[in-house]
């Protein structure tokens, strides 16, 4: 069910590209925060985007969705230019700090996955569709019984599965987070990545920025590692085999296990 | 049309009111225009605040009202020195949406609303006021404090009518906007990225708010006109169980406060603006009172309520619209 639609419009450059990223360089100012970055996404991937703080991660995610322009190279995504890229309810995007924000804001559950919806339906009225996959998209992240709870009463986990089942409502095709689970307990951050892993499985892709190189490791099928420089794009089984990591980080960089 | 509604509906609605309870101030012109200007006012200044409090960013009411009186004062400016008639609230609104829009785009610029630009905004446009104000000394002064203080019994049937349309804009705005708005005040980072024109509704939500600080001028004072647009939304985010519901609640504390703010204003014979707020304060801190002696009652009532979410439900996020 997820990813179904909209298969029509991927046609352009390469079908089954997602998001392609090609030889992108940014900067804040004179700051460089990007430079000549190439990552491509295939339909239906889970990539995992791991780095040091600061070394661009969230400014290549939103240059993948098109909320920041890029000084030089091309982004494409579903095939179009990503900055016009205007069929926005097939991408859903959980910001860093996105669940931390209006904890006092009183906005129940279901209000918030119902926004899953609104790009579809701006104006008018809900259809009886509209309704189902809201239903849906709470029972599938089990938060059915939570649905008329204010979300900054919940807990970090809770919170964060309200977020996605925002994106299952949308019947999104590409999942983007930033560190999701910052704040989470240990046990929910797995339930949590399992829950990922189902909705990839079922076709949905996902860009996960983590900064727990484990958890990318056993969950993502490919890894991108940055800083300001693409240091190595591939499979996660060779990344820990190669320096990349080491020379991101810089030598004596505290990595992340995955012993949470 | 609106003088008939004025004065054969609402008028003589509320002088059989006044015959009925035998409250003589309900049977004046000027009273029964002061109530509904203030009833107006509590239904737009909530509903408006909602939004804007829930973005962290209520002093841009604050510093929209401040200009808003250099409005006034450029409306007065002109009318003196040009021998014009511009009603003052009509160069107050202009004033006010072309700060509102000026401030928006700078933002849209620099990245975020900062404490001191909105200070600058705020004392400039105050600043502007005093000078063209005190520049052309005379008649201009006069009704200088009805401006800044409010006043009851300067609500013409002209500014009401004003009032009214205002009230039905910004009201039927809101009702339509009401999902996008909604978005980009709760997640506006992913509202983008889902493709709202997040920049066109933030920029909707500014001109509302100057709509609302110039309606709200004349019964509020623009140095309280931030009270009406706050403090009633703090009031209802206390206790509401859904942003749908914040929304009705708000405009609910707001309502008592004006009709109570506006009544001892008329008894005790002082500033309108302050008792409305001094009012709403009151709901504010009794709303905390009453949380804080019920205690678990308050989650208590998140449950009951919880189950009257699915006869809601069909009216959910603004099917009106």
């Amino acid at each position: 069910m997820i990813g179904s639609s909209h298969k029509e419009a991927t046609s352009e450059t390469s079908p089954e590209k997602v998001v392609s990223v090609d030889g992108v360089s940014f900067s804040h100012g004179d700051v460089p925060v990007l430079e000549d970055v190439s990552v491509d996404i295939e339909e239906g991937a889970f990539l995992g985007i791991v780095g040091p703080n600061g070394s661009g991660k969230s400014t290549l995610v939103e240059v993948m969705l098109g909320l920041r322009s890029p000084d030089s190279g091309s982004v494409r995504l579903f095939g179009e230019r990503a900055v016009n890229f205007d069929d926005g309810e097939r991408i859903a995007y959980v910001a860093q700090d996105a669940t931390d924000t209006s904890r006092d804001m009183p906005v129940t559950v279901r209000e918030v996955i119902r926004m899953g919806r609104y790009p579809r339906r701006l104006f008018g009225r809900f259809s009886e569709e509209d309704r189902r996959a809201v239903e849906k998209a709470m029972e599938e992240v089990g938060l059915e019984e939570l649905s008329s709870r204010r979300v900054g009463r919940l807990s970090g986990g809770q919170r964060q599965r309200v977020f996605i089942a925002r994106a299952l409502a949308a019947e999104a095709d590409l999942l983007a987070l930033d560190e999701p689970t910052v704040g989470v307990d240990a046990e929910s951050r797995e339930e949590f990545y399992e829950l990922l892993r189902d909705l990839n499985n079922g076709g949905m892709t996902v860009v996960l920025i983590e900064h727990d190189i484990g958890v990318v490791t056993e969950y993502a099928d490919e890894i991108a590692c940055i800083n300001r420089r693409l240091y190595f794009d591939g499979d996660p089984s060779e990344f820990v085999e190669t320096d990349a990591l080491a020379e991101a980080y810089g030598k004596d960089q505290h990595v992340l296990s995955h012993d949470h | 049309m609106f003088e008939w509604f004025l004065e054969d509906v609402y008028g003589a609605g509320m002088d059989t009111l006044a015959e009925l309870t035998g409250v003589d101030m309900l049977g004046y012109p000027y009273m029964q225009r002061a109530y509904l200007a203030a009833v107006l006012i509590a239904v737009i200044g909530p509903l408006v605040g909602t939004f804007l409090v829930h973005r962290e960013m209520s002093m841009i009411s604050d510093t929209l009202a401040h200009t808003a009186f250099a409005g006034v004062a450029v409306g007065l400016f002109v009318n003196t020195t040009l021998s014009l008639s511009v009603p003052p609230m009509a160069s107050a609104l202009v004033v006010a949406v072309l700060t509102a829009l000026f401030v928006e785009v700078l933002v849209e610029h620099a990245g975020e609303y900062t404490d001191s630009s909105l200070a600058i905004v705020l004392t400039g446009g105050f600043a502007v006021g005093s000078i063209l104000i005190t520049a052309n000394d005379g008649g201009i002064s006069v009704g200088i404090d009805a401006y800044l203080f409010g006043n009851l019994s300067t609500v013409s049937k002209e500014n009401v009518g004003i009032l009214t349309a205002m009230t039905a804009v910004v009201g039927s705005l809101v009702a339509v906007a009401y999902r996008p708005l909604l978005y980009v005040t709760f997640d506006a980072t992913a509202a983008r990225a889902a493709g709202l024109s997040v920049r066109w509704y933030k920029r909707l939500m500014v001109v509302l708010t100057a709509v609302v600080v110039v309606g709200a001028m004349q019964i509020m004072g623009v140095i309280l006109v931030a009270g009406m647009v706050v403090i009633p939304v703090s009031a209802a985010s206390l206790v509401a169980s859904s942003f749908r519901r914040s929304v009705v609640l708000a405009v609910i504390a707001g309502e008592f406060a004006a009709v109570t703010g506006v009544t001892v204003a008329y008894v005790y014979g002082v500033a309108a603006g302050g008792s409305i707020v001094v009012a709403a304060i009151a709901v504010y801190l009794s709303v905390i009172g009453l949380g804080k002696a019920a205690g678990v009652g308050l989650s208590a009532y998140g449950e009951v309520s919880g189950r009257r979410e699915d006869l809601e439900e069909v009216s959910a996020d603004g099917g009106e619209g």
